[in-house]
């Protein structure tokens, strides 16, 4: 990685420890429940940092939940989830785990970014502002150096020429690949990718998904992804990991997943999506 | 100053003469703005330009100015040229009127939230133009429109002691000129706490058959 | 007829007076259903609690009894208020609390993934709130505010009744004095609606402002019935806060 890529960890606002294949996620008897439909059901896994991790599995199994509980998005019935060995949402106290308050989330919270599916750029500010606005105020960054960082990023996605424009002037695939841009100029250790091409054009799919290999491929950021593109899974994951039913039915390397599945479930799905 | 329940108590009498007023002011009121209101929804979906366009004028003009400067001008300015009438009847008009130029555009959103392809479904079984009326569109737009109607319905009740100011003996009325002549404030108090007393559970009731009727 | 030594004794400051208390009980009121709007979205149940007390009693109270009570009533507790005053705090305080509903109501409107996305980039509770709650939610809030402006500026005839000179009182002295009555009350209502009028043209300038500001390209607007439309939109979107117009 070159001195002067945009995605650098370094002085910037947001000081992360080096990647050295420590565990970066943990989550410990993790159970969410809609009502009295169970979506996670006791989930023991972790993400070593730097790697790349693939969710797949049938819809309601579970995948987005997992991403959707680490943003804090939603929150957990029972069990921990910890990320560089801290707590995401609780505090020990007296030697028991309660409930954080928002400076604590917020502070383990910053090395997490997301992609949402439906994109979820911020109509109200133009693009370069999209990105900007969370490294200024929440970083502490100047304004220059904001910018600067966010045209950077423009450029690396493809829309150096778009940074004046609204959300709304934009296609779905430009949108998306702004809110990627916006998610990086935050630094996370780990970008969450929640179905990013599910709502775009078959047409526009292909230019989101280079963007994101490019950065799977030349940056050190751990990716935890929820994808239908199974092709862009075997590409980029270091390992897959197939739900079912709020566990892990089986996980390894995509070529042991994709090329030698172990549960007939797996075989299913795959036949199904492929 | 201390508060004085024994002029509370010389009040009463009067103040359920004054409920009493402002209660039928409410009720008569409620049904002139209810079918006025419904005279001018109509009206404006006349294909006649003649009909429509002096409606809206009117019903703009009349839901634009102060209801008080209306009330001023039917029972000082009316007599000129028209009848006279007593304060509580102009009163009662006053409310109805203002408030028909409201529900007119109830009924207008509550008939245009009606699909077209309901009117289009009725032309297709030949259905009379009067059939098609009752029996397919106004069912529909009654849901849509009983829950603001009762929203106007308490926003009139909130608005009926203008016409004390025309000398009609409603609620405020009575209080004005008990306070008057005692030289006490209590009275006006207690309108003031029977009004959110009476409205509250009023709104409540809307509300609770918002739920029931929006689905 | 009205003599012009009259209109422009009585008249023409009562229309400037007119405008003042629309002015004042406006920016009273905006800042009430901001405060209230906001504290009824609060975290905290006895802030919602007590925003919530605050709108249901002044929602179901009558803007007139109100003011009469401040300007009559309130002496006797020991706190007199200048009519002016009094005409516009009842009507800041009532008007603030439909306002309040309609603060409340747009930002509930604002889409959840947008405050997602907004936690997904680790801003506080309130930045969110300022850099994009409230930014998306006020282009929703301009066309319901122009009819709140508008019953506002029809309350202020209230304040005549409390002896505030506005343009109603100056209407009424003249009635007293002469009988040339139907001159003057007609003048009087072409007035107001020309004020209503022209707020409603200042409003949807700023709508367009406004949902400019969001990447929206406002509608196109019609001559005057063009307020039928923005009336109409409004009733369905808020018809408990309609209910206080």
């Amino acid at each position: 990685m070159s001195a002067d890529t945009p995605l650098q960890n370094d002085h910037d606002g947001n000081e992360n420890p080096p990647v050295d294949g420590s565990e970066l996620i943990r989550f410990d008897k993790v159970t969410k429940r809609f009502g009295s439909n169970v979506v996670l059901d006791e989930l023991d896994f972790s993400v070593a940092s730097g790697k790349h991790v693939t969710l797949i599995g049938p819809s309601g199994s579970g995948k987005t939940t997992i991403l959707r509980l680490l943003m804090t998005l939603l929150k957990a019935d029972e069990g921990t989830i910890k990320v560089n060995g801290d707590y995401l949402t609780h505090e020990e106290k007296n030697g028991k785990l309660v409930p954080a308050g928002e400076k604590h989330v917020r502070e383990v919270r910053k090395n997490i970014g997301m992609v949402f599916q439906q994109f979820n750029l911020f109509p109200n500010m133009k693009v370069l502002r999209n990105i900007t606005e969370a490294p200024v105020t929440v970083l502490g960054l100047s304004k220059d150096e904001a910018d600067q960082r966010a045209r950077e990023l423009l450029d690396m996605v493809g829309l150096g020429d778009k940074a004046d424009a609204y959300p709304t002037q934009l296609s779905g695939g430009q949108q998306q690949r702004v809110a990627i841009a916006r998610a990086l100029a935050m630094r996370p250790q780990v970008l969450l990718l929640d179905e990013v091409t599910s709502a775009l054009d078959p047409e526009l799919v292909a230019g989101v998904l280079d963007v994101l290999r490019d950065i799977a491929h030349t940056t050190d950021i751990t990716m935890l992804c929820v994808t239908h593109e199974m092709n862009f899974a075997r590409d980029i994951s270091d390992q897959v990991l197939m739900f079912d039913s709020g566990r892990v039915l089986e996980s390894g390397t995509p070529e042991k997943i994709f090329g030698d599945p172990e549960h007939d479930r797996t075989r299913e799905f795959l036949s199904a999506v492929l | 100053m201390s508060w004085d329940w024994q002029v509370v108590d010389d009040f009463m009498p009067r103040f359920w003469d004054g409920v009493f007023v402002t209660l039928q002011a409410l009720a008569i009121g409620t049904l002139i703005a209810f079918a006025l209101g419904l005279v001018w929804a109509l009206a404006q979906r006349s294909s006649q330009v003649w009909v429509r366009w002096p409606v809206v004028a009117v019903t703009e003009f009349i839901r634009n100015t102060p209801l008080l400067v209306q009330l001023f001008f039917l029972f000082y300015v009316v007599p000129n040229f028209g009848p006279s009438m007593s304060p509580l009847t102009t009163g009662i008009i006053g409310l109805g009127l203002h408030y028909s130029t409201y529900t007119a555009e109830v009924y207008r959103a509550g008939i245009d939230g009606v699909p077209v392809g309901q009117w289009e479904a009725a032309t297709a079984l030949s259905l009379s133009k009067g059939r098609t009326w009752r029996a397919v569109i106004l069912p529909q737009a009654i849901r849509r429109v009983v829950p603001p109607l009762g929203n106007y319905v308490v926003a009139m009740l909130k608005d009926s002691p203008m016409i004390a100011t025309i000398g009609a003996l409603d609620m405020l009325g009575e209080a004005q000129a008990f306070s008057n002549e005692t030289f006490t404030t209590e009275a006006l108090t207690v309108v003031g706490v029977a009004f959110i007393v009476i409205a509250y559970p009023a709104s409540l009731l809307i509300r609770a058959l918002e739920r029931r009727l929006v689905r | 007829m009205m003599s012009s030594e009259f209109f422009t004794t009585w008249f023409l400051p009562g229309i400037w007076v007119t405008i003042q208390v629309t002015v004042y009980a406006a920016a009273l009121g905006a800042a009430i259903a901001f405060g209230i709007g906001l504290a009824r979205t609060s975290q905290l149940w006895i802030v919602r609690f007590l925003a919530g007390v605050y709108f249901e009693i002044f929602r179901g109270m009558s803007a007139l009894v109100l003011m009469f009570w401040m300007f009559f009533a309130l002496p006797f507790f020991g706190w007199q208020l200048v009519p002016m005053w009094a005409g516009v705090s009842a009507l800041g305080l009532t008007y603030g609390a439909y306002g309040s509903e309609i603060v409340r109501g747009s930002l509930a409107a604002v889409a959840p993934a947008q405050k997602e996305a907004g936690i997904a980039l680790n801003f506080t509770r309130w930045q969110r709130l300022r850099l994009i709650e409230l930014p998306q939610a006020w282009p929703e809030m301009v066309p319901p505010f122009n009819n709140l402006l508008i019953e506002l500026l029809k309350g202020t005839a209230l304040v005549s009744v409390i002896t505030v000179a506005d343009m109603t009182f100056a209407g009424n002295l003249l009635r007293l004095g002469t009988n040339e009555t139907t001159p003057v009350f007609t003048l009087l209502l072409v007035l107001y609606f020309v004020l209503a009028f022209l707020i409603t043209r200042g409003m949807r300038l700023v709508e367009r402002r406004a949902k400019a500001g969001v990447g929206q390209r406002p509608q196109k607007t019609g001559g005057i019935t063009s307020r039928l439309s923005s009336r109409g939109e409004s009733l369905q979107a808020g018809s408990q806060s309609a209910g206080g117009m």
